[in-house]
């Protein structure tokens, strides 16, 4: 279905003028579709990126379905349930986009079933109390919905319709994750440590979820000038941290950085460095929950194998006894 | 009347708290999102129903009191619903089973003349015919597909089968609220159930096992093992830090 687009891109190195043809398109704002010419690294990173995308909301149903079981009221366990739903929901289309792009599913799945592909850090931290399924909705979905409205606009076009709908449900999850924040913050004592805790632990991490300093990010460069990225690292995660920090003192929670402050002639705020050791140690996979993320998506996956198997017998005997007829 | 509704109530809730075990571990991607479908669907008729089971009880209680604060006597469930999710054909089979009745149940309850009862019933019976068609077509395809599969399904018949006498047992308060046109009739519901199943296994090589327990006692509170230890993860926020909002 996608030879055309494929064949135009494999086919040796990519031509100044087909390249050049291009970078017209983009910095006319045109919309790249599938059946397009494109050249060969865009394709490449196009799929990196959206297949870690669908891997990060794969295996980010892990941490919050930790809590699914133990959801304090019905309420909360119906809207967890929903929302972790909908990761699975993004992951599918996810996928479904990077499929535009020549990438089959099962190749990207087994990418990451083995390790070989990436996804996003923070899911390799812990969700150790119930104030972090509130954490993970304000920070991590607040987080992650300043990197996804940005690709609302993103060049290549299944992946911006993808994120369009993406954010109309992430904003939701961060609203109710917030919703649980204020619960726990207002709430007994032992309520409210609960929460400082849980904001803590993930602060640091959700700043990470930006990816590395602009000045040491491989990737960004050549992303931007194709307008796959349209903000810089180092830009959203500022966004992120000013429009964050008013909600934690609305919750008369501190956030962990003795050197956060305002800054008047910037407009910004001002924090610490980031321990990026932490982050590529992460990435590399030495987090705290690497192993147990992977060890249960393969638990998962080789479990339910048998299950595949007899579905696609029983498929293959109905189409049989079809032919037959 | 609250004792027939808790016993309804607490077989959703149940059910749907041993689907969320599963939440973001199918077999498969489509499988996991269908089954989390199916699981925010019975949570939602158990809310539906508590709510109404804690209305009738008069007092001060809650549906989340009722949820979270009772010990496993006090839970009215049967015993099938509480069982372990094993492997995939266990908890399907499970679900079918549940699924036929729930089919059945909300039909009839569906002109049930406490208009409560009818209303909770019309708007469930809508989710629960899909729930089915999904798990049948899944007993099909275990009891049909391959060798490993019909025996994994053919074991979790064995294990499962003794449980579903209990959905229909009869009680003299039971009795009462089918004459009053309240309650489902549990013997007509027995035969509508099991000319269903019959009909299904009989299109497979499925085998019903002939000797076995007959399961009873979760609707006087008298469970299985399994319950109290589900319960104490489901209710352990509300024990642990009692009076709190969340």
């Amino acid at each position: 279905m996608y030879s055309q687009g494929l064949r135009d891109s494999k086919a040796g190195e990519d031509s100044q003028e087909l390249l050049d043809a291009f970078q017209v398109r983009i910095d006319n704002e045109e919309k790249i579709e599938p059946r397009d010419w494109m050249p060969q690294a865009y394709r490449k990173t196009l799929i990196r990126q959206i297949s870690q995308h669908a891997h990060s909301e794969i295996v980010g149903q892990l941490p919050e379905a930790n809590w699914v079981t133990r959801a304090p009221t019905l309420k909360r366990k119906l809207i967890l349930l929903a929302k972790i739903q909908d990761e699975a929901g993004h992951g599918l289309y996810l996928y479904s986009a990077a499929e535009t792009l020549g990438e089959s599913f099962q190749k990207m799945y087994q990418d990451l079933l083995t390790g070989k592909a990436k996804y996003s850090s923070i899911f390799n931290y812990p969700t150790l109390n119930w104030a972090d399924a509130g954490a993970v909705g304000w920070l991590v979905d607040g987080a992650a919905i300043m990197n996804q409205v940005a690709l609302c606009r993103t060049s290549y076009g299944p992946y911006s319709r993808a994120m369009v709908r993406v954010c109309k449900e992430e904003s939701f999850h961060q609203r109710q994750g917030y919703d649980i924040m204020i619960k726990m913050a207002q709430g007994t004592p032992k309520q409210k440590a609960m929460a400082q805790d849980a904001l803590n632990r993930t602060w640091w991490p959700s700043l990470m979820m930006f990816g590395p300093s602009d000045k040491d990010s491989t990737h960004s460069d050549q992303s931007m000038k194709w307008k796959i990225k349209r903000f810089s690292n180092d830009d959203l995660r500022q966004k992120f941290i000013d429009a964050t920090v008013p909600q934690a003192e609305y919750l008369g929670l501190t956030i962990p950085d003795k050197n956060l402050k305002y800054n008047d002639k910037t407009g910004h705020y001002d924090f610490s460095e980031i321990i990026w050791d932490e982050l590529f140690d992460v990435i590399k996979g030495n987090g705290p929950c690497n192993q147990q993320r992977m060890d249960a998506r393969n638990k998962a996956h080789n479990d339910g194998a048998w299950v595949r198997e007899a579905a696609a017998a029983y498929a293959e005997k109905q189409n049989n006894r079809k032919e037959v007829a | 009347m609250q004792d027939y509704v808790q016993n309804l109530a607490d077989n959703t809730l149940i059910l749907g708290q041993r689907l969320a075990e599963w939440c973001g571990l199918g077999p498969f991607l489509e499988e996991d999102l269908a089954l989390t479908n199916t699981c925010l669907d019975i949570i939602g008729q158990a809310k539906m129903l508590l709510e109404f089971a804690a209305e009738l009880k008069e007092g001060n209680e809650t549906a989340d009191d009722l949820a979270f604060m009772r010990d496993q006597h006090e839970f009215k469930n049967v015993i099938l619903v509480e069982q372990p999710n094993g492997d995939y054909s266990q908890t399907m089979l499970r679900q079918y089973f549940m699924d036929v009745y729930h089919v059945h149940l909300y039909q009839a309850l569906s002109t049930s003349t406490n208009q409560k009862l009818a209303g909770i019933a019309a708007k469930s019976l809508k989710e629960v015919v899909y729930h089915l068609e999904r798990s049948e077509l899944w007993i099909k395809r275990m009891a049909l597909g391959t060798d490993e599969s019909f025996q994994r399904v053919q074991a979790s018949l064995d294990k499962l089968w003794h449980y579903h006498h209990e959905l229909f047992e009869e009680t003299e308060s039971l009795t009462e609220l089918v004459k009053q046109g309240i309650a489902a009739d549990p013997n007509v519901l027995k035969q509508l159930w099991l000319k269903d199943v019959n009909a299904l296994l009989a299109s497979t090589p499925l085998e019903i096992p002939q000797k076995g327990w007959k399961a009873t006692g979760g609707r006087k509170g008298h469970h299985s093992e399994y319950l109290g230890l589900m319960l104490c993860e489901m209710q352990f926020l509300q024990r642990a830090y009692p009076n709190s909002e969340w």
